[in-house]
């Protein structure tokens, strides 16, 4: 499929075959779970890392979501897994379609570039957190690794830049460390 | 790296940083922005809060202590924009117009309902609830049968909670699974007000 026809899946799922929520009330939400953990771990690092963790536990449940609402089967190749998360993943959960940028030469490497994060409304980050590290949206690095990995494919995915630190769009690496073997899943905990 | 390179580094990244925010205070809050996101994104999310929240706390009732301190920082919020774009000025300070307030303002900017009822307890006349026959955002958690006393609409006590509280009428509020014919999920809101709400209340009223 190309990157059109996804877009078209993306819209068509969003349009027809979600469930919606306020976006205020998961923004907000959202951000009250980031000031717990600030609050619980008082070390910015652990939270990126708290944040990545539970956004892996929502990632190897929600691509069965993905899948299941889109009828769409399993990618070819890297590219279009890539065209998959911008169009489909992000278009369904949270009505947005970050472009597919900077892929490596090898072909294992991508950059989602987002310039309207909804987690981002109505947040400001302390200097302090800024300095430290705080990748306020997190969460979504796990959710694209734990996705990925139960469609059998290691990958590391890290926050390049935020707009919350002063840049102008938001920038999430993606990169393939392997292709797993078919085997039962690791417990998620 | 020197402090004063630090210094520096610091201060490149706060000017950075404080650019946008005057752009994003400066960003019109009167008509929301966005509108919607998937409701599944919202369940997952909740999901790992319990869970989350589970893994820190001994028994259900600090669980729900922790989802009611989770919602109260929605709560505020959510008082405070509300307010702006009902270009209300004035708190409601009166305990009926604070939860007619909850009720039908908020329960639309958040659920895009109004809630389904309020209701006065026949027993103790510091006590309202507030009824919402099926809340959407506790449709896909499902708590098992040894947790049965527990309720996730603690998360929506706290936001009311806050509410209450930054309204003067402090009240202990928490929330009950009340399944009624074909709603499973019926969840009643309980506000309990503190003693000195009621008697202030009191106080208005022969006053008139």
């Amino acid at each position: 499929m190309s990157a059109k026809q996804y877009k078209t899946v993306g819209e068509e799922a969003w349009k027809n075959n979600v469930e919606k929520v306020n976006a205020e009330l998961f923004i907000f939400t959202y951000g009250s779970l980031v000031v717990q953990l600030v609050k619980d771990y008082e070390d910015y690092t652990a939270v990126n890392k708290q944040l990545d963790k539970m956004g892996y536990n929502i990632g190897v449940r929600l691509i069965d979501d993905v899948l299941a609402r889109t009828g769409l089967e399993k990618c070819a190749d890297f590219h279009s897994t890539a065209e998959v998360i911008s169009k489909v993943g992000f278009k369904v959960f949270l009505n947005i379609t970050p472009s597919v940028q900077n892929w490596s030469s090898d072909g294992k490497e991508f950059s989602l570039i987002i310039d309207d994060n909804p987690l981002n409304d109505f947040c400001e980050l302390p200097p302090r957190a800024v300095q430290d590290g705080l990748w306020y949206s997190n969460v979504f690095c796990g959710v694209i690794r734990g996705a990925l990995e139960m469609m059998q494919m290691q990958t590391e995915v890290y926050f390049v830049r935020d707009v919350l630190h002063g840049a102008d769009v938001s920038e999430i690496r993606v990169k393939l460390v392997k292709v797993l073997d078919e085997e039962v899943p690791a417990n998620d905990e | 790296m020197t402090s004063q390179q630090q210094v520096q580094s610091l201060l490149k990244l706060d000017t950075k940083a404080s650019k946008r925010s005057t752009l994003l205070l400066e960003q019109p809050v009167t008509r929301q922005r966005r509108d919607k996101v998937g409701l599944s994104s919202f369940a997952f999310l909740f999901a790992e809060m319990i869970r989350y929240s589970q893994n820190r706390v001994l028994g259900i009732q600090d669980l729900e202590a922790k989802l009611n301190e989770l919602g109260q920082r929605v709560g505020v919020r959510v008082l405070e924009l509300t307010m702006s774009r009902e270009k209300i000025v004035r708190r409601e300070t009166r305990v009926l117009q604070m939860l007619v307030y909850i009720n039908s303002v908020v329960w639309r900017a958040l659920f895009d309902k109004q809630a389904d009822s309020l209701e006065r307890s026949t027993e103790n006349e510091d006590e309202y609830m507030i009824t919402d026959n099926e809340p959407a955002i506790l449709k896909y958690i499902s708590v098992p049968r040894e947790m049965a006393s527990f309720s996730p609409g603690a998360f929506v006590s706290g936001v009311v909670e806050a509410i209450a509280s930054c309204c003067q009428c402090p009240a202990r509020v928490t929330s009950h699974v009340v399944p009624a014919e074909g709603m499973p999920l019926r969840t009643v809101i309980l506000l309990k007000f503190d003693k000195e709400v009621m008697e202030r209340e009191k106080r208005l009223e022969s006053g008139k």
